[in-house]
């Protein structure tokens, strides 16, 4: 494809091209992979290896052993499945109550369908730390059932669902979806559901990909909202874990840094899974707010 | 789904037609159809309900009221906010705050579109460098801030250790009025600018080469080239980023929590200080959601450009 600099004026330039390339590529290895390299081999480094004045870039003593204490002995194995749990359950949530609203929105077209979606879309305005202290209220009392959510996983789950980016993109996407379509199954006996089920569902395959990896992302990442809504540490994600031990106990650095490397392992393994999609919704996502 | 009984399968051999239903046929369909989309969107709305449009108006009340969890709430009128303005933390918090977004600006917004454009013009290695800016974003934000904690540490941390080891002078970092800020937004820097350098690349890519062809046959240099055809095909898209980047680096919190604390004035944001008020000592959640609605109204106001930018684009 052409860009700014055309491909004769590169040949012309070979030396300087390479030499632009090389640099590039060092500098984008030490600044983007090397903090990670070294977290990685950090936790393999005894605790006095790390103490000394003049770090060694190659691990001299090999200590993988300090991976396993931290699973153990900082009970990571715990905040790691409470994380599994609070991501999955969000991303059910999120594809089951979301995908009915979007459906519903733009198939079976209710009467207000868009004075609800201007609603939704609306939201989208607020900053999600504007509302940190009122939506914290709500979850201590839920209004009209009168029950408390902090530490329970639904104070993570229910929030995610309101989420007016995963309904407007979802929305769009069903608009996309001929009604014809929908009309021919109806006429084959097909309700509604079924329709959602066989007809709708197996064609937004893509988007439904997209909305599920950014959710997972989303819940893994978060951090302040958690923080709050989990004060018992029984109940902790990784996250908030990571950072009360940090805060709070002499943890040793090693273990500390396998702990970092554990949390990160399954956002590294989604990324590298679903690269495209990911960078395919990101470009997406910026073009079209 | 389960084996359709007989009686249904009858049923769809003969479909009910909606074109010829009776009137009233018609009204049920249509009455069906909404009672079924209400149904749908029963859990859903009750999320949005219950986490996003009652949460709104609660806040705003709230911050006139007094709430401190124990008593019940009562109304207290603007004194929120005067205590508020009186209290030399919120002028700091908000400088603070404002000194953190315009730091990250220069350095998270320009950053960003030079790589992309370097990027986008390098033969080799594209996966590569793809998977390498954006591998940050995908870490957790509590482990690079945990991270970088330990390569800032001012006695052998690993910034110190080369800083030294070139015979440049070394730093406190974090943990110096004059640097802390400047540190901490570093980090967040770069843990984000994959983010809008993939965006970028995108729009990059978007831009038709015959409009390179052209320039170059009228003349144009490399830089003219840049400025004449990059610059203004990107334009829209620097100006979305840079409103999602203001909003984004306003609301920054786990930087200064976990690198620097909730009580040092020379990092203090609006974020932390809100935190604070509701969570540490006195469980002020009427101060803590005056404190929010200011910042709300600022980013608003930012958000509302945003919408109607990118609303207008895509009509």
């Amino acid at each position: 494809m052409r860009t700014l600099i055309s491909e004769t004026e590169i040949r012309r330039h070979r030396a300087l091209y390479f030499f632009v390339l090389g640099a590039v590529t060092i500098a984008f290895t030490l600044a983007f992979l090397f903090p990670v390299y070294w977290m990685v081999t950090g936790a393999l480094k005894t605790p006095v290896e790390l103490a000394q004045p003049i770090p060694t870039l190659i691990p001299e003593s090999f200590q993988p052993a300090s991976y396993a204490d931290a699973w153990s002995r900082m009970e990571i194995a715990r905040y790691f499945a409470n994380t599994v749990v609070y991501a999955f359950g969000g991303w059910l949530f999120i594809l089951v109550l979301d995908v009915a609203v979007a459906y519903a929105l733009s198939k079976l077209r209710p009467v207000l369908g868009n004075v609800i979606l201007g609603g939704m879309l609306a939201s989208l305005m607020l900053p999600a730390s504007a509302l940190l202290i009122p939506a914290y209220l709500t979850v201590t009392d839920v209004p009209l059932l009168g029950v408390n959510l902090l530490n329970t996983p639904w104070a993570l789950w229910l929030p995610a669902v309101a989420n007016a980016f995963n309904i407007y993109v979802l929305k769009r996407f069903f608009d996309q979806i001929p009604n014809d379509l929908l009309d021919a199954a109806a006429i084959d006996g097909a309700g509604r559901l079924r329709v959602l089920w066989s007809v709708v569902l197996p064609l937004s395959r893509p988007v439904l990909g997209v909305v599920s990896i950014f959710a997972i992302i989303g819940i893994w990442k978060d951090f302040l909202w958690p923080l709050l809504v989990l004060p018992e540490p029984a109940a902790q994600t990784l996250s908030v874990a990571l950072s009360r031990l940090s805060l709070t106990s002499q943890v040793p650095l090693n273990m500390m840094l396998a702990g970092l490397v554990i949390a990160s392992v399954p956002m590294i393994v989604i990324f590298l899974i679903f690269q495209r999609s990911i960078i395919g919704g990101l470009s997406a996502g910026a073009m079209k707010g | 789904m389960a084996v359709l009984s007989a009686a249904e399968r009858t049923q769809r051999l003969s479909p009910p037609d909606p074109g010829r239903l009776p009137r009233s046929g018609r009204l049920r369909r249509v009455i069906g159809d909404n009672l079924l989309a209400y149904a749908f969107m029963a859990g859903g709305l009750a999320c949005f309900a219950l986490f996003s449009w009652y949460p709104l108006v609660r806040g705003i009340v709230l911050s006139f009221q007094q709430d401190n969890f124990v008593t019940d709430p009562y109304w207290v009128g603007t004194e929120n906010y005067a205590l508020l303005f009186t209290d030399p933390l919120f002028w700091t918090a908000w400088r603070n705050t404002l000194v953190f977004t315009g730091l990250a600006l220069v350095l998270g917004y320009l950053v960003p579109l030079f790589l992309a454009i370097l990027l986008n013009e390098l033969r080799h290695l594209k996966g590569f460098f793809r998977v390498a800016v954006y591998l940050p974003v995908m870490l957790p934000p509590i482990v690079v801030v945990l991270l970088w904690r330990y390569f800032y540490d001012p006695g052998n941390g690993l910034f110190n250790t080369i800083l030294s080891g070139v015979g440049l002078p070394t730093s406190q970092w974090t943990q110096s009025p004059s640097t802390a800020l400047f540190s901490l937004v570093l980090v967040s820097t770069w843990a984000n600018l994959g983010g809008a350098t993939l965006m970028y690349l995108a729009g990059l890519q978007g831009i038709p080469g015959e409009l390179y062809e052209a320039a170059e046959l009228d003349g144009a240099s490399v830089w003219q080239r840049l400025w004449h055809v990059t610059v203004p095909q990107l334009r829209f898209l620097m100006l979305v980023l840079l409103l999602l980047q203001i909003i984004a680096t306003m609301q920054v919190f786990i930087e200064p929590y976990q690198l620097t604390g909730t009580t040092n004035p020379d990092t203090i944001t609006v974020m932390v200080l809100i935190y604070r008020y509701a969570f540490t000592v006195n469980n002020d959640f009427g101060l803590a959601a005056a404190m929010s609605v200011t910042l709300f109204v600022v980013l608003a106001a930012f958000s509302a450009v945003y919408l109607r930018l990118t609303r207008s684009q895509e009509s």
